[in-house]
C-alpha cells in the first residue's frame, strides 16, 4: 500500500502541490431486511478506492477514483492538482492548514464479536423471531426489521508524513412496526426511527438491543395510536424521551457549531448557523444544566473514531458548558479562520472532518455530539411534573437554514398529569426557537438513563454525503414549549 | 466511463459465471465532477470516476444481492459467488414470480459531448462570473456547478439488455447579504444551456430586493410558490403515494380513491421517463421500458405506477417501468414527475392577488403525515408580502404545515411554463408550474 499511496503524494507534488494526502478506503456493508415474515433484502456491498486532495496555487483539489492502479493514481493525482490550479482563480487567500499533523499509527473498533463472523442463518433467525412476535398483534399491517453492517479499512497518507490505517466497525438493529385505519397510518420503531440504531462495536450490539423481546410492544403500541386521541395543543412541559433527544441535539445544536456552516461553505445547501464568531464564549444557548461535549472516544458511538479523515487524532471538546455556547466543530483549515477573529482559539483541529468512503472530500461532521446527563431518576422526573406530554421516538423533523426554528414529531406520547403519565397520545408535534428551547431545559435524567444513539442518516454537502453520528442522552424536562400544530 | 460494448461485455461475463435460476446485472458507471463555491470563492472542486456491478441471483424463489467496483475477472466471480451465496441463506419468497423478459426498450438522445468535455477551468470560469457579480453588488455567493456522465446496463438470464447514457449539467446559487438571500438554480443535460450570468443575476436581484425582511403573522395566506417549491411538494407526493407498494401496504393517500378526487380539478400530474423535457432514463432498474403513467386527472386518482414484484401481486398489471435498484423494500417510485402547467404568467399571479406570500422556495420539508400528505418545512432565499397586486416587501422566513392535496385542491392558478428542478441528491428531475394557492398554511416563523 505504500507504493501505491507515497506514489499519489510524489506526483501531486511533482505537478505542483503545496500539500497532499490520499486516502485508500475499503467499504464492506452486509444489509438483511425482513418485512412480513420475508426476508426482502439481503445484500453484501463492497466498494473500494481511492481519494487524493491538493493544495496548489494556494487552492483546493480533489479526485477520486475506483481503480488502485499505478496509472490510474498518476492520472487522478494530476487531476487533483489540475482542479486545484482551476480553484485558485478565485481564491481571496490562500489556505492555511496551521500546524503540520503528523501521525504514524493504526486504529480499530474495540468489538466482542466480528459482525461479518456471525452466519446469516442467525441473524435472519433473530429478525424472523422479532417478525413472528410483532405480527402476532392483530391489527399489525407492516412489519419490518433491518439489520446493517458496516467495516471501513482505510489508509490515509499525507505529504506532512501521516500514515494511519483504521479499520472501523459499525453494527445496527432495528424493526418498524406499523398500523393503518381509515385515513390514519401509526408506526412505532424500536429501539430508534431511521431504520435502525446503529453503533460502533460488534454483534454484541444486535444482542443488546434484543429486537425480538421488544417487537411484540411495538406492535400493541402501533396498533393502540390507531384509536388514542390526537395530542392536545398548548403551551406545555415536555420530557423527550433519548432518541428524540438525540435527534434535537443534532438538528439543534449538532449542526450550527459545524465551523464550514458557521463560515458560510454550506450556505447553498445545508444553510449556515445563528451560532456566528463572535457569540463564541459569548452567548447562553441555554439553561446552566446544559453542558453538551462533542467527543469521538466515546465507546460504542456511532460517531466514534481514531483518527479523523485529515489524519488528526480523535478528541472531546465542550462545546456548551453550564449553558455557555464555548466551542465549535473544526477542521484544520477553519481552525486558522476562526483564530483570525479569536487569536485564544485553539491552533489544532479538533478532528471533526469526515468523508462519505473514498470518493468524497472530507467536510466537517458531528462525531458524538450528546447532552451530559444530570441527577434525576425517570421515575421522579415524570412524579415531578405536573401538565406535560411525554414524548417518545421521532417521527418527523424539520429546521430552518440557520437552525433556530424547528418541528419535530413523534411517534407516541403520553399525557402527563399530576406526577402521573397518562392516556396515550398520537400526533404529537412540538416546535421552537433552539435559545429559547433550550434555556427551559429544567431536568435530565442521570446517567443510568443516558446512551448514545446513532443517526445513521445525516445528510451535508455536494455532492451529497451521509455520516453516521452519535447522541448521547437521557431523558430531559423543557418547560413552556409550543405543542401541536396540526389541524384536527 | 467504459462504454456500451464494455459494459454489454462485462454484463455478459457476469451471466457465464452465473449458476442461479435467474440473474440479473446492473453495471453503472459515472463520471462526476463539481465545483462548489461559497463567500464568493472556490472552495471545494471535485471530481469522481467509478462503476460498479450489482448482481441479483435467484435460486428457488430465493433472492441474493451483492455488489462491488471491482471490475476484474475475479473481483466479477466474487460478486457472483457471494450473490449466490447469499440466496441459498435466504428464505423463499412466494411472492416472487420472475425477473422480467425482453422487451423493446426506445433509445433516447440524452448525452451531450459538451457536458461530458467541460474542464474543471471551464467549470471554474462560470462561477466566476456569478462570484464577480456578486462581489459587485457587495454580497456573498455560494453554490455548485457540476457536470457529470453517467451510464447504465442492464441484463438479465431472461435476454434483457438495455443500455442507456446521459449527461447532466447543473448550477445553484445562493446569494446573501447581511440579512438576505436570494435563489436560482438551472439544469440542463446540455451544460451550453446553463448561462451562470443569467442564475448570477436571477440570485442578486431576489438577494437585493429581500434586504431588511420584517416578521408576518403566522397564519392561513394566499401563496404564490414559484417552481421549486411546487416541485418539492410533487417529489413528496410521488414518494409518500404514488408507488404501488404503499397502495398495497395501505399507508397512501391513493388507499381505495382511485377514480375519486383526491385534488383540486386544475391538477393534473403523470410520470414519464421518456419526455426530454425532463431527466429522462428509457428503461427501469429492472431493464423495463419506461411508460407514461397518468397518476392524477383532473383532480382525479387514476393511477400508481409498478415494478414487476409489485405488479405480480395484483391480477391485470404489468410493470410500468418503475422499478428502482434491487433489491428495493421501498417498492417502485415516479422519479420523471411533471404537473400539467396552466394558461397564467407569474406577473398575472401576482396582480391579481390581493393580500399574499411569494414564496421562492421551501427548505428541509419532511413529512409530518403521510396519509394526509401533511408537509412541513421553512421559507428560504426569497419570501415577500404581495399587497395590490405587487411585492411590498421583504419577509422573514416562515414554517408552513401543510397538506400537499389540500394545497392542490386550493389552487387558482399555473403558470403556462414548467421548469426542470434537478434533485440535490440524485439525477432525478421533476417539471413543475409555479402556483397560485388560496389558504396555505403557515405556523410559525423565524429569524
Amino acid at each position: 500500500m505504500r507504493d501505491y499511496t507515497d506514489r499519489a503524494l510524489d506526483v501531486a507534488r511533482a505537478k505542483g502541490a503545496t500539500y497532499a494526502d490520499i486516502r485508500v478506503v475499503r467499504r464492506e456493508t452486509q444489509n438483511i431486511e425482513v418485512k412480513d415474515g420475508i426476508v426482502q433484502d439481503l445484500t453484501l456491498a463492497e466498494t473500494y478506492g481511492f481519494g487524493v486532495r491538493v493544495v496548489a496555487n494556494g487552492a483546493w483539489g480533489f479526485a477520486s477514483s475506483n481503480r488502485l492502479e499505478k496509472s490510474e493514481i498518476d492520472r487522478v493525482a494530476t487531476l487533483a492538482v489540475a482542479i486545484a490550479k482551476a480553484s485558485a482563480i478565485s481564491k481571496k487567500e490562500d489556505v492555511d492548514l496551521g500546524p503540520a499533523e503528523v501521525h504514524v499509527n493504526t486504529y480499530k473498533t474495540p468489538l466482542e464479536i466480528d459482525p461479518f463472523e456471525v452466519s446469516l442463518e442467525d441473524k435472519i433467525d433473530y429478525l424472523l423471531r422479532a417478525d413472528k412476535e410483532a405480527r402476532a398483534v392483530d391489527g399489525v399491517r407492516v412489519v419490518d426489521g433491518t439489520l446493517g453492517f458496516q467495516r471501513d479499512t482505510k489508509t490515509f497518507a499525507s505529504t506532512e508524513g501521516s500514515y494511519i490505517e483504521q479499520t472501523l466497525v459499525e453494527s445496527g438493529a432495528g424493526i418498524v412496526v406499523m398500523a393503518v385505519s381509515e385515513g390514519e397510518m401509526q408506526q412505532r420503531s424500536y429501539p430508534n426511527s431511521f431504520g435502525r440504531h446503529q453503533g460502533t462495536g460488534g454483534y454484541e450490539f444486535v444482542q443488546k438491543w434484543d429486537l425480538p423481546g421488544n417487537a411484540r410492544r411495538m406492535a400493541e403500541e402501533a396498533v393502540a395510536l390507531l384509536s388514542a386521541p390526537q395530542c392536545p395543543s398548548g403551551v406545555k412541559a415536555i420530557i423527550l424521551d433519548g432518541p428524540q433527544l438525540g435527534l434535537q441535539i443534532h438538528e439543534s445544536c449538532g449542526h450550527p457549531i459545524e465551523l464550514d456552516r458557521v463560515f458560510g461553505t454550506e450556505a447553498a445547501f445545508a444553510g449556515t448557523s445563528f451560532l456566528t464568531p463572535e457569540k463564541l464564549e459569548n452567548f447562553r444557548y441555554g439553561s446552566d444544566l446544559v453542558n453538551i461535549v462533542s467527543d469521538a472516544l466515546t465507546p460504542g458511538g456511532l460517531g466514534t473514531y481514531g483518527y479523523d479523515d485529515e489524519g488528526v487524532p480523535a478528541q472531546r471538546t465542550d462545546i456548551v458548558k453550564r449553558g455557555q455556547f464555548v466551542g465549535y466543530l473544526t477542521s484544520r483549515e477553519t481552525s486558522q479562520q476562526l483564530r483570525k477573529i479569536h487569536p485564544d482559539a485553539p491552533a489544532r483541529s479538533n478532528a471533526a472532518m469526515r468523508a462519505d468512503g473514498w470518493n468524497r472530500t472530507p467536510i466537517i461532521r458531528m462525531n458524538n455530539v450528546s447532552l451530559l446527563p444530570g441527577e434525576w431518576t425517570f421515575g421522579d422526573l415524570i412524579a415531578d411534573t405536573d401538565d406535560g406530554i411525554y414524548m417518545i421516538t421521532n417521527k418527523s423533523w424539520s429546521i430552518d437554514d440557520k437552525r433556530l426554528n424547528f418541528q419535530f414529531g413523534t411517534e407516541l406520547a403520553y399525557e402527563i398529569k399530576r406526577g402521573k403519565l397518562g392516556r396515550m397520545l398520537k400526533n404529537a408535534t412540538y416546535t421552537g426557537m433552539t435559545p429559547q428551547f433550550w434555556a427551559g431545559c429544567d431536568a435530565i435524567c442521570n446517567k443510568d438513563h443516558w446512551h448514545v444513539w446513532g443517526t445513521p442518516n445525516c445528510g451535508k454537502g455536494q455532492p451529497g454525503q451521509v455520516a453516521h453520528t452519535g447522541h448521547g442522552a437521557a431523558p430531559t424536562r423543557f418547560r413552556n414549549v409550543q405543542v401541536g400544530v396540526m389541524k384536527g | 466511463m467504459l462504454g456500451q460494448s464494455r459494459l454489454a461485455e462485462i454484463a455478459q461475463r457476469v451471466l457465464r459465471e452465473a449458476k442461479a435460476d435467474q440473474t440479473e446485472v446492473m453495471i453503472t458507471g459515472n463520471d462526476s465532477h463539481l465545483t462548489r463555491f461559497a463567500t464568493n470563492t472556490i472552495h471545494q472542486n471535485v471530481s469522481e470516476t467509478d462503476a460498479t456491478v450489482r448482481v441479483r441471483s435467484i435460486i428457488d424463489q430465493k433472492t441474493g444481492v451483492a455488489s462491488g467496483n471491482d471490475l476484474s475477472d475475479a473481483g466479477l466471480k466474487t460478486i457472483v459467488k457471494r450473490a449466490e451465496t447469499v440466496a441459498r441463506f435466504q428464505q423463499k419468497n412466494p411472492e416472487f414470480r420472475s425477473l422480467p423478459g425482453p422487451k423493446t426498450v426506445g433509445k433516447i438522445d440524452a448525452y451531450v459531448d459538451a457536458t461530458a468535455r467541460f474542464a474543471p477551468l471551464e467549470r471554474a470560469e462560470g462561477v466566476e462570473k456569478i462570484l464577480s457579480a456578486s462581489r459587485k453588488n457587495g454580497l456573498e455567493a455560494a453554490g455548485a456547478f457540476s457536470t457529470e456522465e453517467q451510464e447504465i446496463q442492464i441484463a438479465n438470464s431472461l435476454g434483457v439488455s438495455a443500455y442507456h447514457r446521459g449527461t447532466v449539467a447543473a448550477l445553484l446559487t445562493v446569494i446573501m447579504s447581511a440579512d438576505s438571500s436570494g435563489w436560482a438554480a438551472a439544469a440542463s443535460r446540455n451544460v451550453a444551456e446553463i448561462d451562470p450570468a443569467r442564475v448570477g443575476k436571477t440570485a442578486i436581484d431576489k438577494a437585493l430586493a429581500s434586504r431588511n425582511p420584517t416578521a408576518v403573522e403566522p397564519g392561513e395566506y394566499t401563496v404564490i410558490l414559484e417552481e421549486a417549491a411546487v416541485a418539492d411538494m410533487l417529489f413528496f407526493l410521488g414518494y409518500m403515494g404514488m408507488g404501488a407498494l404503499s397502495v398495497q401496504e395501505g399507508r397512501s393517500f391513493m388507499c381505495d380513491k382511485m377514480g375519486e378526487r383526491v385534488t383540486g380539478d386544475q391538477i393534473t400530474i403523470w410520470d414519464d421517463g421518456l419526455d426530454p423535457r425532463g431527466l429522462p432514463l428509457p428503461f427501469d432498474f429492472e431493464g423495463v421500458p419506461k411508460r407514461k403513467v397518468m397518476l392524477i386527472e383532473k383532480g382525479i386518482a387514476r393511477n400508481v405506477v409498478y415494478d414487476s414484484f409489485t405488479a405480480a401481486r395484483e391480477p391485470g398489471k404489468t410493470s410500468t417501468g418503475h422499478s428502482l435498484p434491487a433489491p428495493n423494500t421501498a417498492g417502485p417510485l415516479p422519479i420523471n414527475l411533471f404537473m400539467a402547467p396552466g394558461k397564467a404568467t407569474q406577473e398575472e399571479m401576482l396582480a391579481s392577488t390581493e393580500r399574499g406570500i411569494w414564496v421562492t422556495r421551501f427548505h428541509y420539508t419532511n413529512i409530518v403525515h403521510p396519509v394526509k400528505t401533511i408537509l412541513t418545512g421553512m421559507t428560504r432565499d426569497g419570501t415577500f408580502m404581495i399587497e395590490n397586486g405587487k411585492i411590498s416587501r421583504p419577509l422573514k422566513n416562515l414554517r408552513f404545515t401543510q397538506s400537499i392535496l389540500e394545497a392542490f385542491a386550493n389552487a387558482e392558478m399555473l403558470s403556462s411554463t414548467l421548469t426542470l428542478l434537478k434533485d440535490d441528491w440524485n439525477a432525478i428531475g421533476t417539471c413543475a408550474p409555479a402556483a397560485k394557492i388560496r389558504d396555505f398554511r403557515f405556523t410559525g416563523g423565524t429569524e
